[in-house]
């Protein structure tokens, strides 16, 4: 059983953590890791924000050390991509021609930016998803440049941020007239457009269409779909993503919004996935879920490493994700998506300091703190145990005493 | 075991205190790591395990 030969494709957060957790259950058997970056692992939240910055230069995003990763005894792939699977003869093809065998497969292929139409090989039209992305991105951000950032969502307000202390002329474009409003709602989405405001970024609503290009075929702005023009020479485009499944798509692997899983990362006898290209069934939520979060593609990579190695699950866990903004440090517990109620729990939203929950269908269905990390924390384990909505003036006054 | 915190990349998740309350803590003003323990009890090797491999920043490093 531990002679098998282990193929990891893809070697960004979920990759690396499969491997290690391979490891670290005992497992003796080769591991191939095929990455498409020419890089060993590296995160990516620093992207839009230290690494943006110009503070940390690529070798501190590195997430784990040469030393550590010869221990961990893989064969690097680097700069290849896999380009499509035979799943019965259990091999991989990569773009190079070559093949690979498998006893297990994990794939751990993730997503790429969504661009707009007409942006391919488009100087100035960016997006932030790489370190080649963010060091393109980075460079001539400065107080003399001017940003148009597309999509209001996490990444773009991340980005407006960093631009702006840079001195950075910003404008930030979203489809709803307080960026992030649907995902938070609008007390919170309110608060961080306020924090845009008076660091004089630009909020500008509308949809964009297509980029325009120069006759020198650099940016030159965006066409929105009211007919106006927004003129932009460096365009930041943040406007979702795609999983990277293209290459599975001959392989009678499930494939609808990402690659479709057990709730242990199965797919067919021999393939498993890991991180943002998984879509993971979640037996609470009584349907497949696929994340883009950094802590999933963690867990993701530690439950199938112990799926693979017959070894038991960890605990369920919580979905979390943190963003900074400002001086305003966000972070959030569970999911606010289709949440109908919102109460802040301890704290003032107009200070920029508070927890909160969100509900959904009458249960606690995600926590959200600003510039409050332990507070947050008791907050937790209502939105691991969806608590009735009717508890919370009984609760209320236990989980604010800080 | 010993364990390192690289203060400067912790993002202040808390991860870590979920999966090993006993060997770490958060700061009260902006939940940086705070270790209890640089060298956990034999108890807390499986935890504090868990905990580096969860840290969404990689800011903790356990030598065995």
């Amino acid at each position: 059983m531990t002679e098998r030969h282990v193929v990891i494709v893809g070697t960004g957060a979920a990759g690396i953590s499969v491997l290690e957790n391979l490891r670290r259950c005992g497992f003796t058997g080769s591991v191939t890791m095929v990455g498409d970056e020419e890089t060993t692992p590296y995160d990516r939240p620093p992207l839009s924000k230290r690494f943006l910055t110009g503070e940390w230069e690529p070798e501190r995003l590195h997430l784990r050390s040469a030393e550590a990763l010869a221990e961990l005894a893989a064969t690097w792939l680097l700069g290849r991509r896999a380009s499509s699977l035979d799943a019965q003869a259990r091999r991989v093809f990569l773009d190079d021609g070559s093949a690979v065998s498998y006893d297990e497969l994990v794939v751990c292929t993730g997503v790429r930016s969504r661009r707009l139409p007409l942006s391919d090989q488009v100087d100035g039209a960016h997006v932030l998803r790489t370190v080649n992305d963010a060091l393109s991105l980075r460079d001539g951000l400065d107080d003399r440049s001017e940003l148009l950032i597309v999509g209001g969502g996490f990444l773009g307000a991340e980005t407006a941020a960093v631009a702006s202390s840079l001195g950075t002329r910003v404008t930030l474009l979203s489809s709803t007239v307080i960026p992030l409003a649907a995902a938070l709602g609008e007390d919170v989405a309110g608060l961080l457009a306020d924090r845009h405001r008076s660091n004089g970024v630009h909020l500008e609503q509308g949809r964009a269409q297509g980029v325009t290009v120069s006759p020198e075929g650099t940016a030159s702005g965006i066409t929105l779909d009211d007919g106006r023009h927004l003129p932009a020479e460096k365009i930041l485009m943040s406007v979702g993503s795609h999983p990277n499944v293209e290459w599975l798509e001959t392989s009678g692997i499930p494939i609808s919004d990402g690659i479709a899983c057990d709730e242990h990362g199965g797919v067919v006898p021999g393939v498993w996935a890991a991180g943002d290209v998984a879509a993971w069934w979640r037996p609470e939520a009584d349907r497949h879920v696929r994340l883009e979060h950094r802590t999933n593609a963690t867990e993701h990579g530690m439950n199938v490493a112990r799926a693979i190695l017959d070894q038991p699950a960890l605990p369920p866990s919580v979905p979390y994700v943190w963003s900074d903004q400002y001086d305003l440090k966000i972070q959030i517990h569970g999911l606010t998506a289709g949440a109908d109620s919102f109460e802040v729990i301890e704290g003032d939203v107009a200070d920029g300091r508070f927890t909160a929950v969100y509900g959904r269908q009458g249960r606690i269905c995600a926590a959200l703190g600003v510039n409050m990390m332990r507070p947050l924390r008791t907050l937790r384990p209502h939105v691991a145990e969806q608590t009735p909505w009717t508890e919370l003036d009984r609760l209320k006054p236990a989980l604010s005493l800080s | 075991m010993r364990i390192t915190i690289d203060e400067d990349r912790c993002c202040a998740a808390g991860q870590c205190v979920l999966a090993a309350p006993e060997v770490f803590d958060q700061r009260d003003d902006d939940g940086i790591v705070v270790l209890l323990q640089e060298e956990p009890p034999e108890s807390e090797y499986e935890n504090t395990r868990n905990a580096a491999a969860l840290c969404p920043a990689a800011a903790i490093v356990v030598e065995e």
